[in-house]
């Protein structure tokens, strides 16, 4: 049955690729989604056994792929209750954003070739989560960076699409190289990439010491630290998350599939998978708790000033990753991944949303043009809404009652603080980013759905307004001017539609999912008994410290609960209450504003200190090592020196110089054969 | 199929067709060629099928062995890595003569001979068991190249010919001595003899050099490099895919067959000093590569940076660097020349390898764009492709022996995303920007049985290369056995904690300093 789970979304992708428009778009669609959903309705049930306990961990093998001596490969497919969580998160995800891009790419003429690579991102994903040994992971890893880097790609004729599919390859594939280095030293210390093995051999290495880069260090460090900057990679955690913003060229629904719900969150699955391994370094769990909490502050500040929709949501997205981080790195793997399970949920009901509102809106994606969309697309809104209460965290928390996010991000907050050390920093900074996170989501629906309509600020809008009214070019220059000079309030006489049921049913499905997926699981995936016996080994949970979570001071309880408040009270005060907070903010602060508007001028960094160097540098190992020293010194030094030897001046023919070459080579050949037998 | 001279006959039939070649007209001789390369397909695919990879029989297989003068013999045989080596040229050919077909309109007779006679050469090269045999044909395989690139290259030819011919040649001058000094020593020119033979170490280091000298050259390593651009760059299509696909992969073997096992205590002597040539490769021509504006030349750096993971994993001194690199020289020889394949299909319909004329291709050309990314993620080296498993196992057995070699040569499939990634950029996506390469139709059906085999090929040995890697391990292994006593230890030694458990610390055993591998460059 995993075989099929699997292999379906392979054979779906290949056909509908190869097949593209011969195949036509309607089959391509009923190929993909269709396979999508048996996939899902498949790995439902395995989940539920999980659940219920009566499912063991198994392991399918397939084939060999890579054996040389010790080193052996093999294709096969893993369940047990990691695996299984993934399962559903994964195909259903899939599944429903499958279906809800029937709606969205209606429009695209280029739709087999969309549904191509969703499927075969699908494949590559489970590939990854089914990985019984590191290289797989490894397959699954580079094939949904594949994917990523093909579907943010999907508009090929945008300079800007273009740009961020390859930054996302390419910074991916620097996380690759700790990935690689890392099967690499876990193959030299433990003999084997199967993972059960390694895990089961970790704990004996611990205190030994290895040399690496002439230098010695913990050998559990090592490995896990090198493994870990490959999950950076993959997750964008601060340093390597520049690639996930820009991600957000593709089409919504990749971004809701690949960069919110799924394939970013491999970094965290990678940790919680190997956990047994990390439990061995504390230096290596610091260093991720340390880079969770920091990545999860960085993304909260810069998402709270963004103006693009998506983007706000994809910094929300990084700054939830960071959450996750830390989790696994105080040990509460499986505070993590229930983050990563409800996270999956709302967020891609986010993303959804966001896509139904740029639908509505005529591809407008900046905020600042929203305004008053609640009554328009009233399902939109509501859905909207209940993944927000998700995110921020909406519960109880005497009571215990609430939305999906309020089971685990209090989770991962009180284990943190339970766990102390690097964990009670983290603790502070995730409760303070669990205030931005409230306030710019928070601000995304208020300035989304409440306040005036501000529609006729776009271009968007004016475009579709005008093809609409077969208007003139000199209205669209106008239109243009206002954009850049003063805010335009009003209609403009546009009118948004809600989108088509195709689009509203995965939000609607979704949204259950964020109201409801808290309360229904989270016993097993964190409860201090629940969690040891749903787990069953398949990460490392630490039942005590889940104890100590749920035992935290009551003040701890009511941090999260506080700061949701505060910032959705900050918000409403902002964007409804007085409008005109936001720019008297920026003027007041205006270099805090500008550094979080510039992302922390992380790019900029990066393009001073690698882009334009690798250029450089190229053109100069070009131009001065080859042509400027090599060849001049090299062959043409030799033809210039034979020619004048010979007196014979352009004559730099062919024919000619096989004699010179081959005179001027016995000479020197009799030179070294003096000096070898002397 | 014992005593059958299987191997002779593969090398008569491209000999016969090259002769037949000659006096016919334009259309004969293209049929002709074609008929011989797939015929002697068939007869590599019979060898493959009838070789014992059990790993249990003789390790050189289909000898034939016929005295010509003196010691000097018409001595030919194969193991698993030259039988793999002639499946990826006999697979190759019959490609290069299609690829071929409508691009060549001058003297096409001549231009199918070169091209048979250079099949007869590297059949012979991987074939010859004998010193001097092996010799003749490794250097007079120079020839037909040095031909297809001087008579059918572009405007630069003669230049482009005349340094690859000069580059080559220099190498094998004092490969040639240092040949006759062995037989001379060693009192046999059998090259397994010779492969068993121990030299004194001291003189093994002369003439580990001397080999080096010309290998290096075919390989081509860095400094020693700058001949591959223009001949690539100048070579027709063809020519680009067979000196990219089977030439140098010569020198390679050459390392393999000579270089390790005849000297072994000054291979890993000398190890250091390939390891920083092969570091610079990487990272230099990799960034050399991300700036070019030449289609060809871009792939002709990209090819020299593969080539140093190919000496990396050689000098590795373990069975998965050796075994790696072979992966990597068979999976370049696919995938580089199916990548000059798509550049021939453009170069025909424009005739010009500027990028910046193309752009916007996957518009009209959707077919091409597909088949030209598949490729384009080989060559990055993506899991599931060939190159992968080859780039995988030769990184993984360098870092056995340095893990600062590992790290820089890893930094390659960083550059090498960038540079392929931003090639492709420019060719198949953005706006069609020039009307002239806006109409250009997509692949015809030739083109596309030309890409689809390799590509399949390319996917067969991604997923399941153990059809490739059986019949080289036992050879590789025997080269691994005889390289063990000299093998330089790994700079990786485990050293065990306080409490500690026996029969983990399998790497204690190694009691050496790691060599200085950060002094290499």
């Amino acid at each position: 049955m995993i075989q099929l789970i699997v292999l379906l979304p392979l054979l779906a992708a290949a056909i509908a690729g190869l097949g593209n428009k011969a195949l036509g778009k309607l089959p391509a669609k009923i190929l993909t989604t269709g396979a999508l959903f048996i996939s899902c309705a498949l790995s439902w049930p395995i989940f539920i056994s999980f659940l219920t306990g009566s499912a063991e961990a198994h392991v399918t093998p397939l084939f060999t792929w890579i054996q040389s001596g010790s080193f052996d490969a093999q294709w096969a497919l893993r369940v047990d209750a990691m695996t299984a969580v993934m399962l559903v998160v994964i195909t259903s995800v899939s599944s429903l954003v499958h279906l809800y891009s029937w709606g969205y790419m209606d429009e695209e003429p280029d739709q087999p070739r969309f549904f191509a690579y969703l499927s075969l991102f699908t494949f590559a994903m489970l590939m990854l989560v089914t990985a019984n040994n590191l290289l797989q992971m490894f397959f699954g890893w580079e094939g949904v960076g594949l994917a990523s880097y093909l579907l943010i790609g999907f508009w090929f004729r945008k300079p800007s699409a273009n740009a961020a599919a390859i930054k996302a390859f390419v910074v991916n594939r620097v996380g690759d190289l700790g990935f690689m280095m890392g099967i690499f030293g876990t193959y030299l210390v433990f003999n084997t990439i199967s993972i059960p093995e390694i895990l089961e051999m970790a704990p004996s290495m611990t205190g030994s010491t290895i040399g690496f880069l002439g230098h010695r260090f913990d050998t559990m460090t090592v490995l896990c630290l090198l493994l870990f900057v490959g999950a950076m990679g993959k997750s964008a955690q601060l340093g390597l998350h520049t690639w996930l913003p820009d991600a957000m060229e593709g089409p919504t629904p990749v971004s809701a599939l690949i960069h919110a719900a799924t394939m970013v969150t491999a970094g965290v699955f990678m940790v919680c998978r190997l956990s047994p391994m990390f439990e061995t370094s504390a230096t290596a769990l610091t260093v991720v708790t340390y880079v969770g909490a920091a990545t999860c502050l960085f993304a909260a500040t810069v998402g709270t000033v963004q103006t693009d929709i998506k983007r706000v949501i994809a910094y929300s997205t990084c700054s939830q990753l960071g959450y996750m981080f830390f989790a696994a790195g105080v040990g509460a793997y499986g505070a993590a991944m229930f983050h990563l399970f409800t996270h999956a949920f709302f967020k891609a009901l986010l993303f959804l949303g966001a896509g139904s509102v740029i639908h509505a809106m005529h591809h407008e994606q900046d905020m600042r043009c929203y305004g008053a969309l609640r009554k328009e697309i009233p399902i939109t809104f509501w859905t909207m809404t209940l993944g927000t209460l998700a995110i921020t965290g909406v519960g109880l928390p005497l009571v215990g009652v609430g939305f999906a996010g309020f089971y685990s991000k209090d989770g991962i907050l009180e284990a943190a603080y339970a766990a102390g050390g690097a964990g009670t920093g983290a603790f502070l900074v995730g409760i303070f980013a669990a205030l931005l996170t409230s306030f710019y989501s928070w601000r995304l629906v208020f300035l989304t759905f409440f306040g005036k309509a501000r529609w006729a600020a776009s271009e968007h809008i004016q475009h579709a307004l005008h093809d609409a009214h077969g208007h003139d070019d000199h209205h669209d220059d106008h239109a243009h001017d206002d954009h850049h000079h003063a805010p335009v309030t009003g209609t403009g006489g546009y009118h948004p539609h809600e989108s088509p049921w195709v689009m509203l049913v995965p939000l609607i499905v979704l949204s259950l999912g964020a109201v409801f997926a808290g309360f229904l699981f989270h016993d097993q995936f964190i409860g201090a008994e629940g969690g040891i016996e749903f787990w069953k080994g398949a990460l490392s949970f630490d039942s005590h410290l889940m104890h100590a979570a749920h035992e935290v001071p009551t003040w701890v309880k009511f941090a999260p609960f506080t700061v949701m408040l505060t910032g959705l009270l900050i918000a409403w005060l902002a964007y409804i209450k007085n409008t005109d907070w936001p720019q008297r903010f920026v003027a007041t602060f205006t270099g805090l504003y500008t550094f979080l508007l510039n992302k922390w001028y992380f790019d900029e960094l990066y393009n001073v200190l690698f882009v334009k160097p690798a250029f450089a540098i190229g053109r100069f190992f070009w131009k001065f090592g080859d042509v400027g020293f090599i060849d001049r010194f090299g062959p043409n030094g030799l033809a210039a020196l034979v020619v004048q030897g010979n007196k014979v001046t352009r004559r730099l023919q062919s024919g000619y110089l096989y004699t010179y070459a081959l005179v001027m080579l016995i000479g020197l050949a009799a030179a070294a054969t003096w000096a070898m037998t002397r | 199929m014992d005593g059958f001279p299987i191997l002779s006959l593969m090398m008569a039939v491209p000999m016969a067709g090259a002769i037949a070649c000659l006096f016919v007209g334009a259309n004969s001789a293209r049929w002709i060629a074609l008929i011989a390369t797939l015929v002697d397909f068939v007869l590599g695919m019979a060898l493959w099928a009838n070789f014992d990879q059990s790993g249990g029989g003789a390790q050189w297989q289909f000898q034939e062995y016929a005295p010509i003068f003196g010691k000097f013999a018409w001595a030919l045989g194969i193991d698993g890595i030259a039988l793999m080596l002639i499946a990826l040229t006999v697979f190759l050919m019959p490609i290069c003569i299609g690829a071929s077909w409508n691009a060549i309109e001058k003297r096409v007779g001549e231009y199918m001979a070169a091209f048979l006679f250079m099949e007869v050469l590297m059949i012979g090269v991987f074939t010859a068991q004998d010193l001097y045999l092996f010799y003749i044909m490794f250097e007079a395989g120079l020839i037909p190249m040095y031909l297809i690139i001087g008579i059918w290259g572009g405007a630069d030819r003669i230049y482009a010919s005349y340094k690859f011919f000069l580059y080559t040649l220099f190498g094998s001058v004092l490969m040639l001595i240092a040949m006759m000094w062995m037989v001379h020593e060693a009192g046999t020119t059998e090259i397994p003899v010779l492969m068993a033979y121990n030299f004194d170490p001291h003189v093994q280091t002369w003439l580990f050099l001397a080999f080096f000298a010309s290998f290096a050259v075919k390989m081509p390593m860095w400094p020693v490099h700058t001949w591959l651009p223009d001949a690539h760059v100048q070579a027709p299509t063809a020519g680009s895919v067979i000196l990219a696909g089977v030439l140098l992969k010569m020198g390679g073997y050459g390392f393999i067959r000579f270089s390790l096992p005849m000297f072994p205590e000054a291979s890993a002597q000398l190890a250091p000093l390939v390891w920083g040539l092969s570091m610079v490769a990487v990272v230099y021509t990799s960034l050399v590569a991300l700036v070019q504006s030449d289609m060809k030349k871009l792939i002709a750096y990209s090819s020299v940076a593969h080539m140093a993971i190919v000496t990396v994993g050689l000098f590795a001194f373990n069975q998965a660097g050796i075994e790696g690199a072979m992966m990597v020289m068979l999976g370049h020889g696919l995938v580089a020349g199916a990548l000059f394949l798509c550049v021939g299909v453009i170069y025909d319909r424009l005739h010009t390898r500027e990028i910046a004329r193309y752009g916007g291709l996957s518009i009209n050309m959707p077919r091409y764009a597909m088949l030209f990314l598949f490729f384009t993620m080989a060559s990055v080296g993506l899991p599931g492709t060939s190159n992968f498993v080859g780039e995988f196992l030769a990184l993984m057995g360098i870092y056995q022996a340095s893990t600062w070699v590992a790290l820089v040569c890893t930094t390659g499939i960083i550059l090498g995303a960038a540079y392929m990634l931003y090639l492709y950029r420019r060719i198949c996506y953005g706006e069609q920007v020039n009307a002239d390469a806006a109409a250009m139709p997509d692949l015809s059906g030739r083109e596309i049985w030309l890409l689809a085999p390799i590509a399949a090929v390319v996917l067969w040995m991604g997923v399941y290369p153990e059809s490739f890697l059986k019949p080289m391990r036992p050879d590789i292994l025997a080269l691994e056995a005889r390289l063990a006593p000299a093998a330089p230890a790994g700079d990786s030694k485990i050293k065990m904690g306080a409490p500690k458990p026996a029969g983990e610390a399998h790497e204690e055993a190694h009691h050496e300093e790691a060599p200085a591998h950060g002094e290499a460059h």
